[in-house]
């Protein structure tokens, strides 16, 4: 919830082999725990993920240096996602799109609602405050080299309550690298909301999957190793999340005519 | 089926190497990651994977003696696939940061697509079909099983540079981005590379890898 409140759902790679058998286009893992685990358990569930999944895998979380992004693309990632090194020091967004190449180097931003209406960039988790206007931060992290900006509203993120089409849309025009904007889909008409209006280049999907996910999961007991799993015991979801599987929306996008694979 | 095939993906310490090795275990052929050009002159087919950026690409291919074991093994014949970075690397040159000689196997350039579209989204991320050059009538054997059922089929695209061939006959397949069409793979004798990624495209992406080295 708002990026807060984190529960165990599952082993990540699990999830991904699911999703990449229902039509996924891309998988994103964002650790969003990088600190509390090893790095080696991160590379481990790449490489197991990257062993049977065959689209595109973004990694991101406690990447800090070039050495941590060659190390996570050679486990098998095929793009790296920074945000709190990326404001620590821009510098690393130019040096590693030219090492990598531009298309590998994704900036996430986390953006928080002001009062007066502006959006400022958070890190951590949205825990703290950066002094970026967001969208300024975006033609920054472009002209740096940044090769695509995931978008997360905040506010929005795990509420259901649909996405922040505004927000969208001020990046998407300030930028001409693609954006990919998360945070807040509830149900599948959330995406087609987005997606017939906005010159977005992905969605990223999380709960409203998940969640569906955890429903047809029967081997519960593999996780307690992993953490609180009261949550998934209880088998209750947000009611403002319509629990859906990415042939769920992928039908409500063809039937709008919305292009998609 | 006898799929003993040994296939040699080409390391020069900046790809997702990891990637293109899976889908060649998962389709049963056997590959291996090297570096070593005689363990790459060795196997039947090759693979030259890429992510990175080019000048960075071909220093890294300089540096670790590569180059002409490369050429060498295109010369002798044998299923050459170049993907992504590695399509644009066996063109004549590239204009990524700065100008920048390529293995020249391919007479031709790279550029940026922003060069050929104005106020494009680039980099091109994402999910695109390939169609197919009818142009040219292709005599190689390859060309009638490849091309068979790909139209209407998505492929994973993540680039911000295209090749353009200076011999139009060259290109295999192209791609619409924003209204243009761009040259989206390239079949040269036995040589067949690609600016999407077949490895990263799922199922299809896995049949189209198949076609080429069975």
């Amino acid at each position: 919830m708002h990026l807060e409140g984190l529960r165990v759902l599952g082993k990540p790679e699990q999830f991904a082999r699911y999703y990449y058998e229902q039509g996924a286009d891309e998988l994103i893992y964002q650790d969003v725990v990088a600190s509390l685990y090893g790095r080696n358990s991160l590379h481990e569930i790449i490489s197991k993920t990257a062993k049977e999944i065959f689209i595109p895998l973004t990694v991101g979380g406690g990447i800090r240096t070039l050495d941590d992004i060659s190390s996570v693309l050679r486990s098998g990632a095929d793009k790296v996602s920074i945000n709190t090194v990326a404001h620590e020091n821009p510098d690393l967004i130019t040096k590693a799109s030219r090492m990598f190449g531009i298309s590998t180097i994704v900036v996430s931003i986390e953006a928080i609602k002001q009062p007066n209406g502006s959006f400022i960039a958070f890190t951590d988790n949205g825990r703290n405050r950066t002094d970026k206007e967001v969208v300024s931060w975006a033609k920054e992290v472009e002209q740096l080299g940044a090769g695509e900006i995931m978008l997360t509203s905040v506010d929005q993120e795990g509420s259901g309550k649909g996405m922040d089409a505004n927000l969208i849309l001020q990046v998407c025009d300030a930028v001409t690298i693609p954006v990919v904007a998360h945070g807040g889909i509830g149900n599948p008409k959330h995406v087609l909301e987005i997606a017939s209006r906005l010159p977005v280049s992905g969605l990223a999907i999380s709960s409203m999957l998940h969640y569906h996910t955890i429903t047809i999961s029967k081997n519960l007991d593999s996780f307690e190793e992993e953490g609180n799993i009261e949550f998934l015991k209880s088998n209750r979801i947000l009611s403002s999340i319509e629990a859906s599987t990415i042939n769920d929306v992928k039908k409500l996008l063809k039937d709008n005519m919305i292009n998609c694979t | 089926m006898g799929k003993a095939i040994n296939i040699a993906i080409i390391d020069y310490r900046m790809s997702n190497i990891f990637s293109i090795k899976n889908a060649l275990d998962t389709l049963g052929y056997n590959s291996q990651v090297t570096s070593n050009s005689k363990e790459i002159l060795a196997a039947d087919g090759a693979v030259l994977p890429g992510v990175g950026s080019f000048p960075e690409a071909m220093k890294h291919l300089y540096q670790l003696n590569l180059i002409q074991p490369i050429k060498e093994f295109i010369a002798s014949g044998k299923p050459f696939m170049g993907i992504c970075l590695g399509l644009q690397l066996l063109f004549s040159k590239s204009t990524e940061f700065t100008d920048c000689e390529g293995l020249n196997i391919i007479n031709g350039k790279v550029e940026n697509l922003s060069k050929y579209i104005p106020n494009v989204t680039v980099p091109h991320v994402g999910w695109n079909t390939i169609i197919k050059n009818e142009t040219t009538s292709f005599s190689n054997i390859k060309s009638s099983i490849m091309s068979r059922s790909f139209e209407k089929d998505h492929y994973y695209f993540v680039h911000s540079y295209i090749v353009e061939p200076d011999d139009i006959n060259h290109i295999f397949t192209k791609t619409r981005y924003s209204g243009f069409d761009f040259c989206s793979s390239v079949l040269v004798d036995n040589v067949f590379a690609c600016q999407f990624h077949p490895e990263k495209s799922g199922p299809k992406g896995l049949m189209f890898l198949n076609k080429f080295f069975r």
